[in-house]
């Protein structure tokens, strides 16, 4: 049917492989729930009288409760999870790479990497030394709650630690499914329009943070950062912004104690605020 | 495009509650899709299509309810037609505002037999 979403993907095509250490296994998790009934059945004294059946249900209810698991999962062991969101190319696997090897002696972080396909960006991870898992979701667009709570199994991050996770290169699917996070940073760089928070609006309406990146690139790109961050307060007046180089480390000074804030506020309180 | 997962979600839902009415088949299915859950139709249609293939729901009728996108200004007080998550209040300008209907994303109801 179409080249980027999944349909009629088999059974084994979601995949979670932990990056180093020595384990390292393809073990299929989800089937697609196509086949639900057969074609022969029986009766069994049950009338096919038509009823109809007010569910008033939540089409992502599965999903929202299994976040919330995951949630109550990492506020019991005092992790602060971020789900990192943006086109493919932003520089999300740069920044965490960067970040890792800066604040690795401050905070302990592990990682979780969603892609379609290959552990290039775990290996990445895996030299900075960072506990890295590593989803590939086949065809799939996004990460979802159930994903990421088997991820976070093989994972097993240690209490009083940063988890981030980084989600599939997409704008557009990732902001409805929510993963238990507690909070979500949404990443642009330069070398896009700076129409993408009025574009896709829902990725930015749902974020707490923005990071715009590649801001060495600016003397060379027709971006402009005020633009895009009055297009992104339109959508969402409470987003805060930073404006980094992951590349060079312009700006990272400002992420890092947000960071760190964060972290320390999380643990107290649950929440980032 | 995240509307598969939807679509599937939906199938899913549909099939428990067939399993738990004791029912064979969905003979309607009634949908709320608010204008700002961030759901395109034409992509959810595309989707349903393949995704409901030998399942509870490959005769089923479909009806969409589509549900405006309403907000309230939290500077005013005005309440006022939504379309998009930008949009300011057309009364004072202002983009902080609640969304108070348009998110939705529900199976209303469904027909068993």
């Amino acid at each position: 049917m179409c080249s980027t979403c999944g349909c009629n993907q088999p059974a084994d095509a979601v995949t979670i492989t932990r990056i180093g250490g020595g384990i390292h296994n393809h073990a299929p998790f989800r089937a697609l729930q196509f086949h639900l009934l057969g074609e022969e059945h029986n009766h069994n004294g049950h009338s096919h009288q038509p009823v109809t059946i007010e569910l008033e249900q939540d089409i992502l209810q599965k999903n929202n409760l299994l976040a919330q698991r995951n949630r109550g999962y990492f506020e019991a062991k005092r992790i602060l999870a971020l789900n990192l969101v943006s086109s493919p190319g932003s520089g999300k696997t740069a920044l965490l790479e960067r970040t890792i090897n800066d604040l690795k002696q401050v905070m302990p972080i592990a990682v979780i990497e969603g892609d379609q396909q290959t552990t290039h960006d775990a290996d990445r991870i895996a030299q900075t030394g960072a506990p890295v898992v590593q989803i590939n979701t086949g065809k799939g667009c996004h990460l979802d709650s159930d994903m990421v709570h088997k991820a976070v199994r093989k994972l097993d991050p240690p209490n009083d630690s940063l988890l981030m996770i980084e989600n599939v290169g997409n704008l557009v699917c990732p902001a409805l499914f929510d993963l238990g996070e507690g909070g979500r940073v949404v990443i642009i760089s330069v070398t896009e329009g700076d129409d993408k928070p009025i574009k896709y609006p829902d990725m930015f309406f749902s974020a707490n943070l923005c990071i715009i990146n590649k801001i060495d690139l600016l003397p060379y790109v027709p971006f402009d950062v005020e633009k895009a961050k009055s297009y992104a307060l339109q959508v969402n007046p409470q987003l805060r912004f930073f404006e980094v180089s992951a590349l060079h480390g312009q700006g990272m000074d400002k992420w890092y104690d947000w960071l760190k804030t964060q972290f320390a506020h999380f643990r107290d309180y649950q929440h980032i605020h | 495009m995240h509307e598969l997962s939807i679509v599937l979600g939906i199938v899913d839902i549909a099939a428990t509650t067939v399993q738990k009415a004791n029912a064979h088949t969905v003979d309607r299915i009634e949908l709320e899709i608010g204008e700002l859950a961030g759901i395109e139709t034409d992509a959810l249609l595309f989707a349903w299509d393949a995704a409901i293939k030998n399942t509870v729901l490959a005769r089923a009728i479909r009806d969409i309810r589509h549900v405006p996108g309403k907000a309230r200004c939290l500077d005013c007080g005005e309440v006022f037609d939504m379309h998009e998550l930008y949009d300011p209040c057309p009364k004072c300008n202002n983009y902080l505002n609640e969304i108070i209907q348009g998110r939705e994303l529900k199976v209303k109801a469904l027909t068993v037999s």
